[in-house]
């Protein structure tokens, strides 16, 4: 135990988390962040509002990346695999959550000029795109990528390559939005796939990333050592299962509304019911 | 003999499957946080574990939380159609939960031995109990959904 917390000490100790790396990795959130703000300051100028909550969901997405990326918590994650986990979660979950909440496309679609924002919708209804949202292939790259980085080398290879680093840490915030969106609708889905389908596939997605986290708690990743790799692994479990459910009350949710009634819409509508609509 | 609405014939079986699936998720809820995590009788890993068993686990787990939420949801939706059918609903809860407790007890417990109800002597006693409860469970549920169903023949015949 002695001598394992010892190598585990001295593998991490040598590669911190350098400036460099947390100046490139916090970089294109506060672009996103500045360009969020931009788009509500011209709706307004135009006179259309937008709804604070969206505005401060994008914050504390933007936020919780930021968390994960630069700062105590990015700079420890190194030596400690629990905090490394909460990075995970804070990047891979939580912000891509938070962010597709706070419908950013919409935003855009709204705030561009007319032939511009045509374009985006071009992009959106193209083939590849019907191929990046769809629930199998996003699962894949969250699930697999996360499988591929704590099952093999990756993980100790990421510590030692510094662009490594950057690049796995896109990617897990990437496949994590991409992963949410193709679940969740909440900015315009030219190609929707039936919630029935979607709800198979999270099953599965979510039963990989539980299966994944005991796998790490009984078999630490390389240069972990077999506490931490416990405490992380029950952090990716319980840490998991709390974002799960908030995706699958909104799948539920969206279920619920775009199955209701025509018949209690129509009682609804003659008795001046307020209807909300998704 | 009590009136059914045609809005419950009609919706019989989305009772019947809410309350499957709102069964399955409470009973695997239950398990986990009195079982795992107050009592600590056992643990989402025993040592002993298999890799069929923890896939199984794993899918039961995302399974259950889904169907927790997800049958709950459809309950919302029946009572909105004043289609909620709660007698066969109970059915359906108690056909989930008592079938799920069953397949733990024998199949995780006994077959794959990924985990034990608790590490004691006499273990047998609680497996008893564990299966004994499990196969009421499935009986009250199979009595309502065949009373259910009953109604429903009488009614078609009218």
């Amino acid at each position: 135990m002695i001598i394992v917390q010892h190598i585990h000490s001295s593998h991490s100790g040598v590669h911190e988390t350098g400036m460099l790396p947390q100046v490139l990795l916090a970089l294109p959130f506060l672009l996103a962040l500045i360009f969020y703000i931009s788009c509500i300051v011209i709706s307004k100028r135009n006179e259309r509002s937008w709804p604070v909550h969206r505005t401060t969901l994008w914050t504390l997405g933007i936020l919780c990346a930021l968390t994960a990326v630069i700062g105590p918590v990015a700079v420890q994650a190194h030596g400690n695999f629990t905090l490394h986990m909460l990075g995970h979660l804070l990047l891979g979950m939580i912000a891509p959550l938070l962010m597709a909440l706070a419908a950013p496309v919409t935003l855009m679609l709204r705030t561009l000029p007319v032939p511009a924002a045509r374009n985006v919708t071009k992009v959106l209804k193209s083939k590849p795109m019907h191929l990046f949202t769809n629930p199998v292939f996003a699962s894949i790259m969250n699930m697999g990528g996360l499988w591929v980085l704590y099952t093999t080398n990756l993980f100790p290879a990421m510590h030692e390559h510094t662009w490594l680093h950057i690049l796995i840490h896109f990617h897990v915030f990437l496949a994590g939005y991409l992963f949410t969106i193709s679940m969740i609708y909440i900015d315009p889905m030219p190609h929707g796939y039936p919630y029935l389908y979607r709800g198979v596939v999270l099953v599965l997605a979510l039963a990989s990333h539980g299966i994944l986290s005991k796998y790490i708690y009984a078999n630490p990743p390389s240069g972990v050592a077999s506490a931490d790799a416990q405490t992380g692994g029950m952090l990716m479990y319980y840490g998991g299962d709390a974002v799960d459910i908030i995706i699958i009350f909104i799948l539920c949710l969206h279920w619920y509304r775009s199955a209701r009634p025509k018949i209690l819409e129509f009682e609804k509508k003659s008795t001046g019911w307020k209807i909300d609509t998704p | 003999m009590v009136s059914v609405r045609s809005e419950q014939f009609q919706f019989s079986g989305r009772n019947l499957l809410s309350g499957i699936l709102f069964g399955l998720g409470l009973i695997a809820f239950f398990d986990e946080v009195v079982f795992h995590q107050l009592l600590r009788w056992h643990h989402f890993y025993d040592r002993s574990t298999t890799d069929i068993g923890l896939i199984s686990d794993g899918l039961f787990h995302a399974f259950s939380w889904f169907a927790t939420i997800g049958g709950l949801f459809m309950f919302a939706d029946l009572r909105r159609r004043q289609a909620l059918w709660m007698k066969r609903w109970l059915g359906g809860v108690f056909l989930g939960a008592g079938t799920f407790q069953l397949y733990d007890g024998i199949v995780q417990h006994k077959i794959m031995r990924i985990h034990q109800i608790r590490y004691v002597d006499h273990v047998i006693v609680y497996d008893i109990v564990w299966n004994v409860g499990a196969a009421m469970m499935i009986g009250i549920g199979v009595y309502l959904v065949y009373k259910t169903r009953r109604h429903r023949k009488e009614e078609v015949a009218q």
